[in-house]
């Protein structure tokens, strides 16, 4: 007995040793926030705009969260956001934050002012894009130390796909918008009907500059009496004509795409999982609705936190290569633990599809297998990454 | 045995009459439904719905059963019903957004954690005093008071921690790490031993009390079902010390456990996301409440199968048996 009360107290102690001073160790982590404001333009429906702080408070409420579990670590997490237009001007204010020693970056910018983040910043700048969808970055351009919280438009638009699949809904309508965006979201999507087996029976252009408001009910009807479809897809990611495309299309059939049903990483219908806590936080911090960038950029600074917190390390190439390790993962509220794909650094996760006032669904959908991961039947597979270095 | 002999054949008809009203009750709490089921285990059948405050989740019985414990979380209190007459008595101030709970075995003290507070409230149900607070981590959920009255055990499913605190002193003590989105604790009957789910982490770690150090991880593997899918929601350990029971919610099944070996012994089939468990007082029958079939599955402890499903209200969440 005594024998073995003693080298229990051994191995208690040693235990101790190797766990105080790591766990005394103050660590004080800075997180940049970087933020282009993208003047849309003027949209027909404008009703419901997105708010301005989308993405920032998302970081916000996750610095909270960290700072929460930080406090029994003696963990220390703080923001330091930067706003601009300018997308030259916004790599100064970066660059300004890199000098004061900020390595991580949470990134709420377009893809083209990503790209030139990234090359301008030193090698151990890791950045967590939580603005652009552009497939290009998961795709063949991908880039070192850039991390994609956000989903891709080929993420979107093939959880899109599956569900269709599912409804045995298979001919589509497509109606795309004229603005670089919505022809990559129109894109994504004829990648994903040709994946899953769905037949584009019309494309059309939505160029008209009619104000939709009021004359919809005529015009729609006329724009859409094509070959008949089971369903209308609508690619205007601004939202300018899209909304007037409901109940209006000549066959009386759903709309999808970014009008109608939608596919997202985040919106208030989403309850689930432990969802209603998280949703409950970020209304008791902002007063508004959580959007899918809000959702992004909270899960990219708790990427970060987590990392901390499993190393207890401050070093960012220690935490950089943890989050990309197979022991990373996530409690990112979407019913199953999220880690990031080792060939393009973006974020697996299921994604929801919604409309307004209302959960539908969430792909992936049952049956769609894959022999290592059923999430990664959404988005860019691994043979499908054309990248010479992927990041 | 004198006493016995004089009983008359209507007094030993009274006497049978009463024990059969007083068969084995199940009370359980619909979280969308705002009610209570109470199914009697001897017809199986539930014999009466409640109306209680809203979205009610734990549940806990005091000592000599005279009164339900109920953790209304959407009316940000612990309602107090009695028994004898199924009435709210009291409502007792838990803090905001009360979600689980345990009784400390003075059988006054409860410990609740507030989701979304990010504290666990300490509060005395005869004077309705509220103790302490305590800060805690994000999404505080799981709690236990160990046996021995000394410790009482949160877990913070975002902060991903068990907190440790003294019940002399309302401190918080300790913490220790555990896999993503620890739900539910649960101590072993000699104190000595916690048992911690994490249902994102799909693992339950079973922890030594004295050095606070996880001794063992358990993970799980079901045929057939997704390893992500198998998310660990609540522990039951039984009294002979060798079993305990893991609820795998959305993966169906009930894990079985050897509490020596810490080994996986069997998996049993049950209804849809299962979530917590009770046993009834023998010990012959364990009780799961099914999330989405809205169901109670009842498993035969012989047969280590579920032999019954009732129907119950939406989103059955916790489960008492009432001797």
């Amino acid at each position: 007995m005594r024998l073995r009360q003693s080298s229990l107290s051994a191995i208690t102690l040693t235990a101790a040793i190797s766990f105080v001073p790591q766990c005394l160790a103050n660590l004080e982590i800075s997180i940049g926030y970087l933020h282009q404001e993208i003047d849309q333009g003027p949209v027909l429906s404008n009703i419901l705009p997105e708010p301005e702080d989308s993405g920032l408070k998302g970081t916000e409420l996750a610095i909270n969260d960290s700072n929460t579990t930080g406090r029994f670590l003696k963990h220390h997490y703080q923001l330091q956001p930067v706003r601009d237009d300018d997308p030259d001007r916004l790599i100064q204010k970066t660059d300004q934050l890199y000098q004061s020693g900020v390595r991580f970056f949470v990134t709420n910018t377009p893809a083209d002012t990503l790209l030139k983040l990234q090359s301008h910043l030193p090698d151990d700048a890791v950045l967590f894009n939580a603005g652009s969808p552009a497939d290009a970055l998961r795709s063949d351009r991908c880039i070192a130390n850039v991390l994609h919280t956000l989903p891709s438009r080929a993420m979107l638009t093939d959880a899109l796909a599956q569900w269709l699949k599912a409804k045995r809904l298979n001919k589509v309508l497509i109606i795309s918008g004229n603005n670089r965006d919505d022809k990559a979201y129109t894109a994504a999507f004829k990648r994903a009907a040709k994946r899953f087996g769905i037949k584009v029976v019309a494309e059309k252009a939505w160029s008209f500059d009619s104000d939709l408001r009021r004359t919809a009910q005529r015009e729609m009807p006329l724009f859409t009496q094509t070959k008949e479809y089971d369903v209308v897809f609508v690619a205007d990611e601004r939202g300018d004509f899209g909304e007037y495309v409901l109940f209006n299309t000549w066959y009386p059939r759903p709309v999808i795409g970014t009008q109608g049903l939608t596919p997202v990483a985040w919106h208030r219908v989403v309850e689930q999982w432990g969802a209603a806590q998280l949703q409950s936080r970020f209304d008791k911090l902002t007063g508004r609705w959580m959007t899918s960038k809000d959702y992004a950029a909270w899960a990219a600074v708790r990427s970060i936190a987590e990392a901390v917190t499993r190393t207890r390390s401050d070093d960012t190439g220690m935490i950089y290569n943890y989050i990309r390790s197979d022991q990373f993962e996530l409690a990112g509220f979407k019913g199953r633990k999220l880690n990031y794909r080792d060939w393009n650094g973006q974020l697996r996760q299921p994604i929801p599809l919604v409309h307004p006032r209302s959960l539908v669904s969430q792909s992936p959908q049952e049956g769609f297998l894959h022999p290592t991961n059923e999430l990664d039947t959404l988005g860019f597979d691994r043979a499908e990454v054309n990248c010479s270095n992927p990041s | 045995m004198k006493l016995k002999h004089l009983l008359t054949p209507l007094a030993s008809a009274i006497l049978l009459a009463t024990t059969c009203a007083q068969a084995e009750l199940a009370y359980v709490s619909n979280e969308k439904d705002d009610t209570i089921s109470i199914i009697d285990l001897e017809t199986m059948d539930v014999t009466e719905t409640l109306d209680v405050g809203e979205r009610p989740r734990g549940i806990l019985f005091s000592k000599d059963y005279s009164k339900l414990y109920i953790c209304a979380s959407d009316s940000d209190t612990v309602q107090v019903m009695d028994l004898a007459t199924k009435t709210i008595i009291k409502e007792l101030p838990s803090g905001e957004d009360p979600e689980q709970f345990a009784l400390h075995p003075n059988d006054r003290h409860l410990y609740i954690s507030n989701e979304d507070d990010a504290l666990v409230t300490i509060v005395d149900t005869e004077t309705s005093e509220v103790l302490a607070q305590i800060d805690v981590g994000v999404e505080p959920e799981g709690m236990a008071v160990s046996p021995d009255g000394k410790i009482a055990v949160n877990t913070s499913e975002t902060t991903n921690m068990v907190h440790w605190i003294d019940t002399t002193t309302y401190q918080l003590v300790d913490n220790t790490l555990v896999d993503q989105r620890p739900r539910h604790v649960e101590f072993s009957k000699d104190s000595s031993v916690l048992w911690a789910s994490s249902e994102i982490g799909g693992t339950v770690s079973v922890i030594d009390v004295a050095s606070r150090q996880i001794m063992k991880k358990i993970s799980f593997e079901i045929k057939g079902v997704h390893r992500d899918k198998i998310q660990p929601v609540g522990v039951k350990l039984s009294d002979n010390g060798k079993y305990a029971f893991v609820a795998l919610g959305p993966a169906n099944h009930v894990a079985v456990i050897d509490a020596k070996t810490h080994e996986v012994v069997d998996y049993i089939l049950v209804g849809r996301r299962v979530w917590h468990m009770d046993f009834n007082h023998d010990q012959s029958l364990l009780l799961t409440t099914n999330g989405i079939s809205g169901d109670v599955s009842v498993i035969d402890m012989d047969k280590m199968k579920a032999v019954k499903s009732i129907k119950v209200g939406r989103y059955p969440w916790g489960v008492k048996v009432k001797p």
